[in-house]
């Protein structure tokens, strides 16, 4: 019997400390850890967790992410709930295992603090590694803070475990700016954390062995299209049970989330849409120009996979000019994330102007002085009823203009 | 919202005491943020810890802010790094030192025309007195709860009690003598 934790209704807590008191009261069965900052303390915790007594699990050091991520996969087709955490280059190292888990479709649960990818060696945040786990078949979800760091962690393993999804969870968190910085934080008390996430129910798990089942096999051109689209659709598929497990969520704490998040967009002309922490920071920013006269509002991505497409649109239709922040390194194309946006955009009716800013990199501060500025440029853009500026610009850089390609419509 | 810049090498404590700070402040149903700005910092390296106070949630993640306090708990840093950047008008300070206020001024042109605003206490020599190795977070909070006015002593010390549970309890009796002098001596 696990020793009772003593919480209170509020405390301080940062990022990380949050996402490991999700994975204590979720009961997470087995961590498979190889640590790297800043995400280090969420399986540390874990592990003096399970040390201490509070929490019957088991945790397994190993000698890399990639046999981190492995071992997740084994534990996790045996029946276990199963939760780990990585940055940066470790999410890199495991990068082929994650699309093993989803193909697999196990319902692990992985804490990722961003931060930049090498080289030059840094250990602060940006989104480098998030966007290169775009691809894998893995829902992700951003936390903006260390409260939704908690709150997302508990959700994920609810819709990552219900039986018409069966995906692995990415939780997103940004490195330093949201796992180093300590805020006040509501936690559920455990019992109702525990009823929240409810009972792991396994499916084919492999130590049922009465009914033996085949994990990671292989399938050439006959079979292995058919597997990838019907992954494809799950992950579609698994938009309505995000949704209501949202919903369930704020039936419980008051808290609402929602795939696509706006702010002050009932009639906003223009627009800051971006990930993380940056969120909180421009929405400060959109009430200054508010205050000055411009309509502006923020839009921000809960959940970028499944991209939440139709919500984005929505969102955005009245709009005149559109701000997407990149905080990655683009690596000569526009953006992962301004390619998102202005894709869903050109199917809309209205086709706002779209620009890109590449930001933040290596943990470069977001300040709202900066964000203030970006608003003021797309009011120009709105202005003018053209883009005025380059379409890829580079916000918060040192030294001379950095910026590709222009346009003179509208 | 108040916001506090600290300045510190690596090992005084300087994000503990941002931390700790939070911690309390956040009894009192304010919302806070507490967090550091280090590299991989090895202990002795110069870093800046902050916190943010409100009564409303706090959206800003920025690093950068205009402080309303600026608490200095390495005496050399204060001569060294720039502790005025970014500051207001009524931004206050409070300085780690062991020399007069006249002597600390004297060698720091940046807070010229300032000195209403400047306080001192020698934070090192209270925690080597009270805690017994050289810790001036603990009695820079202390000078920090007299100077900003933000809490009554007698809650601060109790609510800081809890903060350090884990601790024995010959470190929680230090703690709390280094708080109550650095409150009674920073002038």
């Amino acid at each position: 019997m696990a020793v009772k934790f003593d919480l209170n209704e509020r405390e301080v807590w940062d990022g990380n400390y949050a996402a490991s008191q999700a994975l204590r009261q979720a009961d997470v069965d087995v961590v498979v850890a190889y640590p790297i900052t800043p995400s280090t303390p969420i399986v540390e915790n874990y592990g003096a967790y399970v040390g201490n007594g509070y929490i019957d699990g088991e945790f397994v050091m190993v000698e890399s992410e990639h046999a981190a991520m492995s071992g997740c996969i084994g534990a996790s087709a045996a029946g276990g709930r199963v939760s780990t955490a990585t940055s940066s280059q470790g999410f890199a190292l495991m990068a082929e295992v994650l699309y093993q888990a989803s193909g697999m479709r196990l319902p692990i649960v992985l804490n990722v603090v961003n931060r930049a990818l090498a080289s030059p060696l840094n250990v602060r945040g940006d989104h480098a590694d998030m966007y290169l786990g775009r691809d894998s078949g893995w829902i992700q979800m951003g936390a903006f803070n260390a409260q939704e760091a908690y709150d997302l962690a508990l959700c994920a393993f609810k819709v990552a475990e219900n039986h018409s999804v069966r995906l692995p969870v990415m939780v997103h968190q940004d490195g330093f700016i949201t796992s180093h910085t300590a805020q006040n934080v509501y936690p559920l008390t455990d019992e109702k954390a525990k009823a929240f996430v409810g009972e792991f129910v396994p499916v084919d798990d492999m130590l049922d062995f009465s009914r033996p089942v085949t994990y990671g096999a292989q399938t050439e051109e006959d079979w292995h299209f058919e597997h990838k689209a019907k992954q494809h659709k799950a992950l579609m598929d698994s938009r309505t049970v995000i949704d209501d497990v949202f919903a369930e969520f704020k039936e419980l704490t008051g808290r609402e989330y929602k795939r696509v998040e706006t702010y002050d967009m009932e009639d906003a002309d223009v627009v800051i849409i971006g990930l993380g922490t940056t969120v909180e920071t421009a929405r400060v920013a959109a009430k200054n120009m508010r205050e000055k006269g411009v309509k502006a509002g923020v839009v921000a991505i809960r959940c970028f996979r499944p991209f939440p497409y139709d919500e984005v649109r929505e969102a955005l239709e009245g709009a005149k000019a559109i701000a997407v922040t990149d905080r990655s390194s683009p690596g000569g194309a526009m953006g992962a994330f301004y390619n998102e946006v202005a894709a869903a955009m050109y199917t809309s009716k209205s086709r706002p102007m779209v620009t890109g800013f590449v930001y933040g990199l290596g943990g470069r501060d977001f300040s709202i002085e900066e964000a203030e500025r970006i608003f003021a440029e797309q009011q120009a853009h709105a202005d003018a009823g053209h883009i005025t500026t380059d379409i890829q610009q580079f916000s918060g850089l040192r030294g001379p203009h950095l910026g590709f390609f222009k346009t003179a419509r509208g | 919202m108040t916001e506090i810049r600290w300045h510190s090498r690596a090992g005084q404590g300087a994000v503990s005491g941002a931390k700790g700070l939070g911690d309390v402040v956040a009894t009192t149903g304010k919302e806070v943020q507490a967090f550091a700005l280090y590299g991989s910092a090895k202990r002795g390296a110069a870093l800046r810890a902050y916190n943010r106070i409100s009564d409303e949630q706090i959206f800003n993640h920025a690093k950068f802010m205009n402080p309303d306090f600026v608490l200095v708990i390495d005496p050399a840093l204060a001569f060294t790094d720039s502790i005025e950047e970014n500051e207001k008008e009524s931004t206050k300070y409070i300085i780690t030192t062991h020399l007069s206020k006249e002597e600390l001024l004297a060698g720091i042109p940046a807070l010229k025309g300032k000195e209403d605003r400047v306080f001192i206490a020698d934070c090192v020599q209270i925690s080597l007195d009270e805690i017994g190795r050289s810790m001036p977070n603990a009695p820079m909070l202390g000078a920090f709860v007299k100077i900003s006015g933000m809490f009554e002593l007698d809650y601060f010390l109790e609510s800081m009690k809890r903060v350090l549970a884990k601790f024995p309890q010959k470190i929680i009796d230090g703690n709390m003598k280094a708080i109550t002098r650095a409150y009674n001596e920073v002038k």
